[in-house]
């Protein structure tokens, strides 16, 4: 059994959204839309803004200016708001006396559902094993899918999810990566955080960047990645033997030369530039990837001068 | 609102907290009443008459002793009660289980309120835990002793069960507490400390001029005793009480008025 969501209703708007704390505006004027069906990654450094926006859709805090609806209507305003969107904050928070599975039956009476679902939500989440014991004793991981597993309890249209990846091992991050998609693919509205791209550029449809609490970029991933092109910097001692290579390799329109005998090739990768050099039996002294990765590509917007302008 | 209600009343059940308290208040009561039991009778076996100890040399008859060792609980134990009612709002901004706790029900009100309801049948639970330490313990060494114990008299009976009444309205004054200052730690010092050394200073205190004795029978630890209608402290001509009604109504109000005050101010800021 598939769900079905009315798209509208999955459709997060954030609008001229502003909050300072005394001399910090930790978000400036911010403007961006979420989409139903795709898995957007809500990046930005450390201290960007992204948990207290997070906080303002919420409604735990009160934002200076600005609004921020989910389907229309403040998360606030929304009857039962649990059960359609499902939210965890940074530092997901417990009562360590409390076992996993009456952390989620605490919560059960307000959302809606049954303690059955709380067994549900827990083997969702991998928890089961673990559903009896203090949440105390949890490793970040395990605390990080109990997370998870509470903004599942009324099976929510929309998810927003603060750094969930924070504290999970390689196979955790996996796995997260592909419940996200498949939750996506149901027509969820699916919003993560964080504050390294490469962590979720496997994951996510669109991005959402910003730097100190303004948008720096809002666009789909394929978009950002058409700015992040592979390059290859040559520097040969043979500086006619360099340019004869260039020329019958038919690189000359993508290649600019930085000094005689040093050559940065763009939109190809080191190995065939290395292949081609060898064929050729030109002396190499270095071969080094000069593109914009992806990461640097993020470091290099949600750097200060990327934010003036 | 039942399924807040029933949300908040899991946040107790499935912790320890409350019936720590009822255990410990149980275990503190009994041996209280036992040493003061004891030392009521010795004093009266061997001058005729118990010293309170307290400022102006009164004295206790058989029955008044009776009744202030039923009644320690209300005296010297309301902290019990009081704690576990701040606990009930105080741990959610200790373990920062108030974000989980306003996504699931953003109206904040409501949040409160539920929490002063749920509390109260831990509170009847707790209290009566205590007020029994006292019968037990105070009882028991009484009548070892060859005492009267009072048991059978309804006024008696009366006291004791208007004392478990005065403890859960502490309770509440304690979630009421616990709204204003958030901050466990802060909030069980203060409590401690309020109760146990600035309250009675007070009561002493105000209890020397007339202009102000009837201001010390509108203090909460008063008001408690005035619910139970006996205390140490009345039993010692230190002070008149209000009636049990003025008493219930006066405890109620400090709560409410806490409450309030934690809305408009804690409970309306940013939270989580
Ligand atoms: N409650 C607060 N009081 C004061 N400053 C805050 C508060 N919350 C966040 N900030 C500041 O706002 C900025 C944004 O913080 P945050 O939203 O947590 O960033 P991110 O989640 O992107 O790391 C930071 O400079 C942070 O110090
Ligand atoms: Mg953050």
């Amino acid at each position: 059994m598939t769900p079905t969501f009315d798209p509208a209703a999955g459709v997060v708007s954030v609008v001229g959204l502003t909050k300072r704390f005394g001399a910090v505006t930790a978000v400036d004027d911010l403007s961006f839309s979420v989409a139903p069906g795709r898995v957007t990654g809500f990046l930005g450094p450390n201290g960007a803004g992204k948990t207290t926006t997070l906080r303002m859709i919420l409604g735990l805090a009160t934002p200076d200016a600005g609004t921020v609806t989910i389907g229309g209507i403040r998360y606030a305003d929304r009857p039962r708001p649990a059960h359609h969107v499902g939210a965890a904050l940074e530092t997901a928070s417990f009562h360590p006396g409390r076992s996993a599975r009456d952390h989620l039956r605490v919560y059960a009476p307000e959302v809606g559902v049954s303690d059955s679902r709380c067994d549900e939500v827990l083997a969702l989440v991998g928890l089961t094993e673990a559903a009896h014991r203090r949440v105390g004793g949890f490793s970040l991981g395990m605390r990080q899918r109990l997370a998870l597993a509470t903004t599942l309890l009324g099976d929510p249209q929309v998810l927003l999810l603060d750094e969930p990846a924070n504290g999970l091992d390689p196979e955790g991050i996996v796995w997260l990566r592909q419940f996200l998609r498949y939750l996506a693919d149901q027509g969820r509205t699916v919003l993560v955080s964080s504050h390294v791209l490469s962590e979720v550029q496997q994951t996510v449809d669109d991005v959402v960047i910003i730097a100190k609490g303004r948008l720096v970029r809002a666009s789909s991933l394929a978009d950002l990645e058409a700015h992040a092109r592979p390059a290859v910097r040559l520097v040969s001692p043979d500086v006619d033997g360099l340019a004869r290579l260039i020329a019958a390799s038919g690189w000359s329109e993508v290649t600019r030369f930085e000094a005689p005998g040093v050559a940065v090739i763009e939109d190809h990768h080191p190995a065939q530039i290395g292949a081609a050099a060898f064929a050729q039996g030109l002396e190499v002294h270095e071969l080094s990837s000069a593109g914009t990765s992806l990461e640097s590509l993020f470091l290099e917007l949600t750097s200060s001068a990327e934010v003036a302008r | 609102m039942t399924a807040a209600l029933r949300t908040e009343i899991r946040k107790i059940t499935t912790t320890r907290a409350w019936w720590v308290n009822g255990a410990v208040m149980f275990a503190y009561m009994l041996v209280l009443a036992m040493i003061m039991a004891a030392s009521f009778v010795l004093s009266i076996r061997s001058e005729g008459s118990a010293s309170t100890g307290l400022p102006g040399g009164a004295t206790l008859d058989p029955e008044s002793v009776a009744s202030s060792v039923y009644t320690l609980a209300v005296a010297l134990g309301y902290i019990f009660p009081a704690v576990l009612g701040a606990l009930v709002v105080t741990s959610e901004f200790r373990h920062r289980t108030i974000t989980p706790t306003l996504l699931a029900e953003p109206r904040r009100s409501l949040v409160l309120t539920s929490k002063l309801l749920a509390v109260i049948p831990f509170a009847i639970l707790v209290s009566i835990a205590g007020v029994l330490g006292t019968v037990v313990g105070g009882a028991g060494t009484l009548a070892l002793m060859g005492e009267p114990t009072f048991l059978g008299d309804p006024d008696m009976v009366r006291t004791i069960g208007m004392s478990v009444v005065a403890l859960v309205l502490w309770a509440l004054v304690g979630v009421g507490f616990g709204a204003v200052l958030t901050n466990q730690v802060a909030a069980i010092v203060v409590l401690l400390v309020f109760t146990q050394f600035v309250e009675p200073l007070l009561r002493i205190l105000l209890a020397q001029f007339d202009a102000t004795e009837t201001l010390s029978k509108f203090l909460p630890g008063a008001a408690g005793e005035a619910v139970a209608g006996s205390s140490l402290y009345v039993s010692s001509g230190l002070a008149d009480l209000l009636t049990a009604w003025q008493g219930v109504l006066v405890l109620l109000g400090y709560a409410l008025v806490l409450l309030v005050i934690g809305r408009l101010t804690t409970f309306r800021r940013d939270i989580g």
